[in-house]
């Protein structure tokens, strides 16, 4: 691919690829690209000579930032996103783990003082082996990534 | 040189580096051999208690007075605004506008160190939640120091409830840093949580499972007692284990000359009164000395040099 391809029917936008199937829907959800009232193409399932099948979102006239790219890092570390100006691919964000995860998710402590403050959330993300643990700065607790998640 | 804990905020015992456990202690020893009466002369500190706590309460309260501080508070919510709905952020904002310091308690997990993004003034934590309670682990850590003059290389054996008892799981991870080992002795549903046990693995720390007091206590400096809760257990299970975490005093025959033992009290009946007579007791003491750790807290925090 060369950065002069056109993207069919995305203008202006960022192209979300090489999404672990199943985990599209998820990265909808967390990053409230559905609320954002842009024209949103999903697709599930889609075959890829890579992995299998993959997921791909396509969301018109938003450009992901540096940091949000890095945040999708933790739910599709292999996922490519690029930004799509005049049809054309503007810029490619490379993935990194990030070091802090805030405001994407609530922790999922019922205790912790953030749910009833005017805060942000806040994680601490650790590497463990082939996952990640996060860890809530204001409660201290530490949850793995899928816990954090399916409580949103 | 301002000392490196001026103007910082005493939220949680992970927080800290050794150096600043050990001028902690420092301070409170010298503190109790000769006390200050000037050190906080002209501070206004304030004590919000969201949460009733009579004993840590009136601990800092005590100490602040101590050091010729004066005091302004509250011990329950419910007579302050929280009760109308005003955010802890908002009453922290204006707290901290009136006094040189806050010392809190709260219900919920992280409300010290929210606050502390809200104060323009050091706050202390004096337990929030089930999380951290710091003032307890100092007054902890200068207690062990007190008795066996060093907090290097000691054996220390937890017994009880290792599960809930944060005082437990701080003094673990704060000794950690002096290459202490462990023995931990409960009922396997009170197990030491995961999580600190990481902590102890990647810093080396060698730790082992005990079944019974008695089999530990010839090889420890420190039995440290907590209670085992009742309402943790159904009826059946209470009784197997009722009995096998409590001290009597027929079994410190085996004990070290210099093993003492501490409980972060209240106690009901895990150490038997009759071991309050023995050499061994340091308990009382140990409450006693909770008053030197937050003098010391408190001087470090607002003032450059003690
Ligand atoms: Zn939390």
């Amino acid at each position: 691919m060369t950065l002069t391809r056109t993207v069919e029917g995305l203008k202006n936008g960022t192209v979300i690829d090489h999404i672990p199937a199943g985990q599209g829907l998820r990265i909808l959800r967390l990053f409230k690209l559905a609320e954002l009232g842009e024209r949103v193409n999903v697709g599930f399932n889609l075959t890829s000579r890579h992995m299998g099948v993959k997921d791909l979102i396509k969301v018109e006239n938003v450009e992901l930032t540096e940091a949000q790219a890095n945040e999708l890092a933790l739910f599709a570390p292999r996922a490519t996103v690029n930004v799509i100006r005049d049809s054309e691919v503007a810029k490619k964000h490379k993935l990194a783990m990030p070091a802090t995860i805030e405001g994407i998710f609530a922790c999922p402590n019922s205790n912790c003082i953030s749910h009833v403050e005017p805060v942000d959330s806040f994680f601490y993300v650790t590497p463990q082996g082939n996952d990640v643990k996060l860890k809530c700065k204001y409660c201290e607790k530490g949850f793995s990534k899928d816990i954090v998640t399916a409580v949103e | 040189m301002a000392n490196p804990l001026f103007r910082k905020h005493i939220l949680s015992i992970p927080d800290f580096t050794r150096a600043e456990l050990e001028l902690i202690v420092d301070t409170a020893a010298r503190l109790k051999a000769q006390p200050r009466d000037d050190l906080l002369k002209g501070r206004l500190i304030a004590s919000c208690f969201f949460e009733p706590s009579t004993r840590t309460r009136l601990s800092f309260e005590t100490a602040i007075q101590r050091l010729g501080g004066r005091v302004i508070g509250f011990d329950n919510a419910s007579n302050t605004s929280t009760k109308k709905g005003e955010t802890l952020s908002d009453s922290i904002r204006i707290i901290s506008s009136y006094a040189d310091a806050i010392v809190m308690r709260h219900h919920k997990e992280g409300a010290a160190r929210l606050a502390s993004e809200f104060s323009e003034v050091p706050v202390i934590n004096g337990g929030d939640g089930a999380n951290q309670h710091p003032s307890q682990t100092l007054l902890d850590l200068f207690t062990i120091r007190e008795t066996q003059g060093t907090l290097e290389g000691l054996t220390l054996a937890f017994v009880g409830d290792l599960k809930y008892g944060r005082t437990v799981h701080s003094l673990a991870q704060a000794l950690s840093l002096f290459g202490c080992r462990f023995y931990f002795v409960g009922p396997e549903a009170l197990a030491m949580p995961d999580y600190i046990c990481e902590t102890l693995d990647s810093r080396g720390i060698s730790y082992t499972l005990a079944e019974t007091i008695e089999e530990v206590l010839p090889e420890i400096d420190i039995l440290y007692m907590t209670r085992v809760q009742k309402e943790r257990f159904d009826e059946a299970d209470y009784q197997k284990i009722q009995g096998r975490f409590v001290l009597r005093e027929d079994m410190l025959r085996g004990a070290r000359d210099n093993m003492k033992i501490l409980h972060p009290l209240p106690r009901v009946d895990e150490i038997e009164t009759a071991v309050d007579a023995s050499g061994h007791a340091y308990y009382f003491e140990q409450a006693k000395n909770g008053v030197f750790a937050r003098q010391a807290l408190l001087s470090l925090v607002l003032n450059e040099t003690v």
